[in-house]
């Protein structure tokens, strides 16, 4: 059995699920994963020991094959049908920029591009992403060759965190392409999928807006 | 998540094919069709669907918007939320539906969904998402955990004993104000469903939301031509400006000549169990002068029937001002 199938429950997911819990849905999760060891199969509340042996064979029965286009780059995987587009980015191809907020698609921490539309990798299964075109924060710009609107997002200070700042660019750079208005509230309603804790609003809409004026003039 | 097997059929009588044999294509079905996710996905991971087989019908050829020889509209089934509410048809002639699409969800969310999985949608009531909770739309006779419980959210109009949960789209009011038309293939071939017909009151059987049977694929929805010389809109009032669902609103298409309303098509949100046409506030409108006390004495007549529960009793007046302000901006300077 493969570690991808557990994916889609990381330890931080399990204990935000388990203190919202009741007592008796605790109990039950504790007896499926007992039944589940016992038999082998996939677990989504398994502890990590399990997950490393199971990780051993990367194929089983329950993998499928998927082909997948990322950043310019194909790849062919076999994966648990469960996996989500955001856990094959990041478990499978490590690409870890895209980043797990909710996992319920109402943060947007995940946004990525697919055929250079932003969507929420988190709302969607990989197995669905065949023949797409998908692109990640690490296919925007690197460190050495930065997108504009990462630049701007430096210069400007849009994070403090930076945990939701890949989604953020991701959103903003999309909006470049959108019919989004010029005005500010306009920006804020286009970027309204994208929640930032740290309250980086008014940054990460003075960056958007440098970026957009750049390209205006230059 | 419990775990599933994903087909991709090359056409649409595979894909019905695929379903036909599901036990039921309500809630919990073991067979489901998928297209953009954005509900049942978040739906099977709260393990409130769990089905066996997932149909991608992602690839079908049901993408297109096309306008009829009458003047009216076809919109496909996989049409993205996106492209329709953006559609330059849409926003010339269907002012309410674009405005309605784009007061919902966020750009990457209506990137993602689709006009038929707008369409059956889930409803957002917190009890219906909690599996440690009763609620008889999710497992019929457990109870409903939303009459006694947190409801400040949920419909005053259209509920029944069992169940109280809100209709969540914007899309399907517009929808039902513009007299949509959706288009089923299934085993015993095609049909054509009106959208007033489309959802079902809960009434004893929450758990079944809309008409559509195993295998029922809807391949498109048609739009009448648009009524000449009409104007509409969305309002949407909500707990915050942006990313919300309704707590009430309005879609509207209003025709006035000189003042007097000769047509009105009005459908509700936020506040009905379905997407709440009200033909009663339509009636009262008719022959009427656009004023303000017309607009409130429909506006009474389209809540007359409501039924507040514990925490929602607000709704009851919003509603009301919501259509009512929704008339005045539709007929100002006509």
């Amino acid at each position: 059995m493969s570690h991808q199938s557990e994916s889609d429950e990381k330890p931080e997911e399990s204990r935000r699920e388990f203190a919202k819990s009741t007592r008796r849905a605790f109990i039950s999760r504790l007896g499926m994963a007992s039944l589940l060891a016992s038999t082998g199969s996939v677990g989504p509340v398994l502890g990590e020991s399990l997950k490393k042996e199971q990780s051993l064979s990367s194929e089983s029965k329950d993998t499928i094959p998927v082909s997948l286009r990322v950043n310019g780059k194909k790849y062919d995987l076999q994966i648990d049908p469960r996996t989500t587009l955001l856990d094959c980015l990041r478990e499978h191809l490590h690409l870890t920029g895209s980043k797990k907020g909710c996992d319920h698609g109402q943060c947007g921490a995940c946004t990525v591009h697919i055929n250079g539309r932003r969507q929420l990798s988190c709302l969607s299964f990989a197995a669905l992403h065949e023949g797409d075109e998908i692109t990640t924060i690490e296919g925007i710009g690197q460190p050495e060759k930065m997108h504009p609107m990462q630049t701007a997002f430096v210069e400007c200070d849009a994070y403090q965190c930076g945990y939701c700042t890949s989604g953020q660019i991701m959103s903003a750079v999309a909006l470049l392409k959108e019919p989004c208005g010029a005005d500010e509230a306009e920006v804020k309603e286009f970027m309204s999928g994208n929640i930032c804790r740290c309250g980086a609003y008014q940054n990460i809409v003075a960056a958007i807006q440098k970026v957009r004026e750049g390209a205006k003039t230059g | 998540m419990k775990t599933f097997q994903i087909t991709r059929p090359r056409d649409d009588g595979r894909a019905i094919a695929a379903t036909v044999k599901a036990k039921t294509a309500q809630q919990g079905a073991d067979i489901r069709f998928i297209a953009g996710g954005t509900t049942l996905i978040d739906l099977m991971k709260l393990n409130v669907e769990q089905p066996q087989n997932l149909v991608d019908v992602n690839r079908l050829p049901l993408d297109k918007i096309e306008a009829t020889p009458d003047g009216g509209l076809t919109i496909g089934a996989t049409v993205r939320n996106t492209d329709l509410a953006w559609h330059p048809l849409v926003r010339k002639n269907y002012n309410v539906l674009s405005e309605a699409i784009l007061s919902g969800a966020t750009v990457q969310i209506r990137n993602m969904a689709t006009t038929a999985g707008n369409l059956v949608q889930r409803t957002r009531c917190v009890y219906f998402r909690d599996t440690s909770m009763p609620c008889n739309k999710r497992e019929p006779g457990s109870g409903c955990g939303a009459i006694n419980g947190f409801n400040r959210n949920l419909a005053i109009l259209g509920t029944s004993q069992q169940c109280i949960a809100t209709n969540p789209s914007d899309m399907n009011v517009a929808m039902a104000a513009l007299e949509a038309n959706i288009h089923v293939r299934g085993a015993k071939g095609e049909r054509s469903i009106p959208i007033g017909e489309f959802h079902l009151l809960p009434g004893n059987t929450p758990q079944r939301e809309t008409v559509l049977e195993p295998g029922d694929l809807i391949t498109h929805v048609t739009l009448p031509p648009p009524a000449p010389g009409n104007r509409s809109l969305y309002l949407k009032l909500r707990d915050r400006m942006s990313y919300e669902f309704a707590l009430a609103s309005a879609a509207v298409v209003i025709t006035s000549v000189n003042g007097k309303i000769t047509r009105a098509r009005i459908a509700m949100g936020g506040v009905g169990t379905k997407p709440w046409r009200s033909t009663e506030a339509e009636a009262e409108l008719t022959d009427q002068p656009a004023n303000e006390a017309a607009f409130r004495k429909a506006a009474e007549a389209a809540l007359a029937q409501a039924k507040p529960q514990s925490q929602n009793g607000f709704k009851v007046e919003l509603a009301k001002r919501c259509l009512v302000h929704a008339l005045k901006l539709a007929t100002q300077n006509a």
